[in-house]
């Protein structure tokens, strides 16, 4: 029986932000990904209760059984690379992720989408000596993989097999990691494709409003917001691949975790063995990037071929690192982020002006999140759509947090909690996390005891200082002719234009698409 | 290069003995209790005791497909009232609330009878009824306590709390830590015996939201709604799920409690529970609750199958958006003997930078960013389609994507496929079999789904002796029986420009209330 389809329908849209404290995902959109969400798309009669039978409200559940999570072994080597090793015997199964310092927001802006290009070629250029296509062949006869990827601070290196494998799906892991060969066909093909996700990145709104309210809210020009354009693309050269690999890929700027069925003692030695003779390189510098709020207005993208608006209220939101994240994470718990969020109680299931609503103050680990406060309603409600989010925002900032939803935003986090570490896998991913970004190891234990101590004073606070509704940009991405009263009526208006820059004529000759 | 092939092969032999085959079934067995109440309900219970936690996954063997002639999206529909609550949970008085309720459904049946008169309709009378049912709705509404069913589950613990609704089924899931199982039996049995049927006509407007993001303001979504209904003509499956704009602005609530009646019965459900659980405890629990469920018999069966297609179906959308392709070929339903054939066929062709259709399309002709062929399409408890799709690169069109798909459906019409490639897709079904254990909440879905398919979850391991058997001969077999012209249906979308392009008239207008 294969596989279903994406011929599903969810109650929940998938949220686009996660509240509670967990491992950042890749701040943009892979290919991958882009590829695949491309597809996706469609796609009483008791007799009598015999008394044992308690209502829900009269149940008293026992106390969680005291669980420890197994914590992951540290190991620093001499060259400064951090590993983890986090034993797992259940199944058969060996998982390991290098995570490396610098990303894209450290690629020069004329060549926006380098790191791109990198995550993708690394892997199907091959090594020195066997091509990409070689290493295809021999771990897909094993089930085994070994991917490189992207995100905006850092690249990874991973694999994943069975047991009985590791050492050779290993063999081959160190090969790429110390000899890619980015072979010249392949970075060819990843242009090509980023090429056609660029040609189609306006077709759907959810992209055009994922860029674009990161534009809003950063600025063009953050490397947080930059786009890749067919030129910035067209720029990267095979060059290019091997100098960052050489700039970069270094051990003291290598977080490295395994986890799986393996004896840690074993493995530790196996990786001693594979790593110590290593020598340490230049240190990867974060880049220093000036963050400015971003310019409050309305702004507009036309859509010709949409009934429904979706309209994002952006600001720029705060680190994680920030004494008042704790009380942040709970006020975007009863504020937008729950099933009984103010959000959803008064948009959706009140007014039913939307499937999709949500949103909070943003964080990111090591810089300002976005705040992104967010619908999608039918055309002809657009303007309503607005109004109700303003005066939610009103709300937000004038009405206190009742002692229920208080108490409630604060047990949604609490009484989940064992979630965050439920497997040993999720607490050695914590763990690099926390290394990478010098966090204290024992945030999580903080984060825990910090929400306990939460306030409705706090949360009125907070909300104060990080919600500025004049500040915020609006963005709204739809079809004027059928919304209900024109923008304009809200504000002075500004239209963005989103029109693809075409590719440059001297890429025309060869490329997009070999013409 | 020869060298390295010989060394290859050489390991293929040494990886078909990996550690599970179904043989190693029984040890799973033990961890296993299966329990089917007097009612019918099924619980397939897997003790994973890694953490204490649990997930559950309740599958209703009842989707779109079910949906009644004059109300597509009523599967889907009953899905989201099933989070409005019963006559305990999400309400301030329910014996105040339940005669305001009636007075709803008395004035929207009223209003309807006006609203779809064909001739002779009143205007004047249309709108008296209209207002009527409107008031209605607000007197029933001073009683709602919002989502207090999902507040519950929320603030006891409970992550991830969802459900779906497919062509064939329904499903609903959450996790919980594990000492809150009796509460979670009691808030589950209690939605599953007296769901309220509050909110309506409101949850409705929310629906018509999700159509409107997933099909309307979609490329590919208007695409495959076009597509489906012109692949399938008597089979169920050429409806959307979500439901056409039309019937999601006329069904009732009292449309929604008949379908839940009719189907959501303790025999057309089945309950996949996976955590720390121990049966000894946890199972009399489920029984105490769930055998609450008065026995009612499973539904019949209502259904046409698709005759046999005897032409080629072609949609063109013209379209703002980029070139897409699409085919399809109708292939009966999972319980056909050479269900694994198919799913060898899907992951020769689709599973990876070593299938045949990457490497063609995207690597060797670098005509396509992505291609890939695969079963199950929409559904798969009917017939159904195996399909393929092809995003061109830019400067290359949907002619070329069907010209190349149609060169690799003749090569596995006419040659074998390699040993290295048959024995790749066996050792990929077991490996991802073994990673598809890791999660407490796939696994509550993967034994669910084999109870309910198949009447014995084991088959979720079976399915690996079948998947041995599959020949080279047997994907000559099936693709020259699947991939005939006259079977086809084709979908593509045509780039037109946006200025050309109406707006979509389907459920553009503002909603009644």
């Amino acid at each position: 029986m294969s596989r279903r389809v994406n011929a599903t329908l969810s109650c929940h849209p998938e949220r686009r932000r996660r509240c509670a404290a967990g491992v950042e995902g890749p701040a943009v959109l892979t290919r991958s990904h882009f590829l695949s969400v491309l597809f996706c798309f469609l796609l009483l009669f008791t007799a009598f209760s015999p008394a044992q039978i308690k209502p829900w409200n009269q149940i008293q559940p026992p106390a969680l059984p005291a669980f420890k999570p197994q914590e992951p072994i540290r190991v620093q080597l001499s060259n400064g690379m951090v590993i983890f090793l986090q034993e797992d015997h259940e199944l058969p199964l060996i998982d390991a992720t290098a995570r490396i310092r610098g990303g894209s927001i450290s690629e020069p802006a004329n060549k926006t989408g380098l790191t791109d290009l990198y995550g993708e070629v690394w892997r199907t250029g091959g090594t020195k000596t066997k091509t990409g296509d070689q290493m295809d062949d021999f771990l897909e006869a094993r089930a085994a993989k070994i991917e490189t990827d992207n995100q905006s601070d850092s690249t990874t290196i991973s694999l994943n097999c069975l047991k009985g494998d590791f050492d050779a799906v290993f063999e081959m892991f160190l090969d790429l990691l110390h000899h890619p060969e980015f072979r010249p066909d392949k970075l060819e093909l990843a242009q090509e494709q980023m090429y056609t996700e660029i040609s189609r990145r306006n077709d759907n709104v959810d992209s055009i409003v994922h860029r674009e309210s990161r534009i809003i809210a950063y600025g063009k020009n953050n490397p947080y917001a930059r786009v890749a354009e067919y030129a910035t693309v067209a720029a990267v050269t095979r060059e290019d691949l091997l100098n960052w690999h050489q700039q970069y890929v270094y051990p003291n700027n290598i977080i490295f975790g395994i986890t799986g069925d393996f004896d840690a003692k074993a493995m530790e030695a196996k990786l001693h063995q594979a790593f110590d003779s290593w020598q340490k390189g230049p240190e990867a510098k974060a880049p220093d990037i000036k963050f400015t709020e971003p310019k409050p207005g309305l702004y507009f993208v036309r859509k010709g071929d949409v009934n429904q608006s979706s309209i994002d209220m952006l600001d720029l939101g705060i680190e994680r690192s920030n004494p008042d994240y704790f009380v942040v994470t709970v006020m975007n718990e009863m504020f937008g982020g729950s099933f009984s969020s103010r959000l959803f109680n008064h948009l959706r299931s009140g007014k039913g002006l939307a499937y999709s609503v949500g949103g909070g103050v943003g964080s990111g680990w090591d810089h300002p999140g976005v705040t992104n406060i967010q619908m999608q309603t039918k055309s002809a409600s657009t303007v309503e759509g607005i109004q109700g989010l303003d005066e939610e925002i009103d709300g937000l900032l004038n009405n206190a947090a009742t002692p229920e939803e208080l108490k409630r935003a604060k047990d949604d986090i609490l009484n989940s909690f064992i979630f965050q570490f439920d497997t040993p896998e999720k607490v050695l991913r914590e763990k690099m996390a926390y290394e990478f970004y010098h966090y204290p190891l024992d945030f999580l234990e903080r984060y825990r005891s910090e929400v306990e101590k939460v306030t409705a004073e706090d949360v009125s606070r907070v909300a104060r200082k990080y919600v500025h509704k004049d500040r915020m940009a609006v963005l709204v991405v739809g079809n004027d002719t059928e919304f209900d009263k024109p923008l304009s009526t809200l504000g002075p208006m500004q239209e963005l234009d989103i029109t693809i820059p075409p590719p440059p004529a001297s890429m025309m000759q060869q490329g997009p698409g070999g013409q | 290069m020869n060298r390295w092939f010989a060394k290859l092969t050489c390991l293929l032999l040494l990886v078909a003995a990996l550690p599970l085959a179904a043989q190693d079934l029984a040890s799973y067995e033990k961890r296993v209790s299966v329990k089917t109440l007097p009612n019918g309900l099924t619980v397939v219970l897997w003790r994973r005791p890694e953490a204490p936690v649990f997930s559950f996954f309740t599958l209703v063997d009842a989707g779109s497909a079910q949906d009644p002639l004059h109300a597509t999206g009523l599967a889907h529909m009953m899905e989201h009232m099933a989070f409005k609550g019963t006559p305990d949970i999400g309400t301030k008085d329910y014996a105040a609330e339940k005669p305001a309720l009636q007075k709803v459904e008395q004035t929207y049946a009223a209003y309807e009878a006006e609203r779809i008169k064909r001739v002779n309709q009143d205007p004047q009378k249309l709108a008296q009824l209209k207002n009527a049912w409107e008031q209605a709705i607000k007197d029933a509404d001073k009683y709602v306590v919002q989502n207090q069913f999902g507040e519950i589950v929320e603030s006891h613990g409970g992550v991830g709390v969802n459900a779906f609704t497919n062509y064939d089924e329904t499903a609903y899931m959450y996790s919980m830590p594990s000492n809150m199982i009796e509460l979670w039996a009691a808030l589950e049995s209690d939605r599953l015996m007296h769901p309220v049927m509050r909110e309506f006509y409101k949850e409705r407007n929310v629906v018509m939201e999700e159509r409107r993001m997933r099909t309307d303001s979609q490329p590919t979504g208007r695409l495959v709604e076009q597509f489906l209904g012109t692949a399938f003509m008597a089979n169920p499956y050429h409806r959307p799920t979500i439901g056409y704009a039309a019937d999601l602005q006329s069904f009732s609530a009292s449309d929604a409690a008949e379908f839940f009646q009719r189907y959501y019965v303790p025999s057309n459900m089945v309950i996949g529970l996976v955590g720390d659980l121990d049966p000894a405890q946890v199972l009399p629990i489920v029984e105490k609750y769930f055998g609450q469920l008065a026995t009612t018999s499973k539904p019949e069966e209502l259904f046409t199958d698709e005759p046999a297609q005897n032409s080629v179906r072609e949609v063109t959308l013209h379209d703002p958006s980029q070139p897409f392709y699409l085919e399809g070929y109708h292939r009966p339903s999972y319980l056909a003997p050479d269900d694994a054939v198919y799913d060898a066929i899907s992951d020769i062709l689709s599973n990876g930078r070593t299938s045949r259709l990457y490497r063609s399309m995207v690597r060797d002709k670098k005509i396509a960013a992505f291609a890939a062929g695969f079963t199950g399409f929409p559904g798969i408890k009917y017939g159904h389609l195996f399909a393929f799709y092809g995003v061109p690169l830019p400067g290359h069109t949907n002619e070329e994507m069907q010209k190349a798909v149609h060169e690799e459906i003749d090569k596995l019409k006419t040659q074998d496929v390699s040993d290295e490639e048959l024995q790749m897709f066996k050792t990929r079904t077991k490996a991802d079999l073994i990673r598809g254990l890791a999660s407490n909440e796939g696994l509550a879905q993967q034994l669910a789904t084999y109870q309910t398919r198949y009447g014995d979850w084991r088959e979720l391991f079976r399915y690996l002796d079948r998947v041995d058997k599959v020949t080279k001969a047997d994907i000559r077999r099936v693709s020259n029986q699947a991939f005939a012209e006259t079977n086809r249906t084709v979908g593509i979308i045509q780039t037109q420009t946006a200025s050309s392009h109406p707006a979509p008239a389907a459920s553009k207008g503002a909603e009644q209330q």
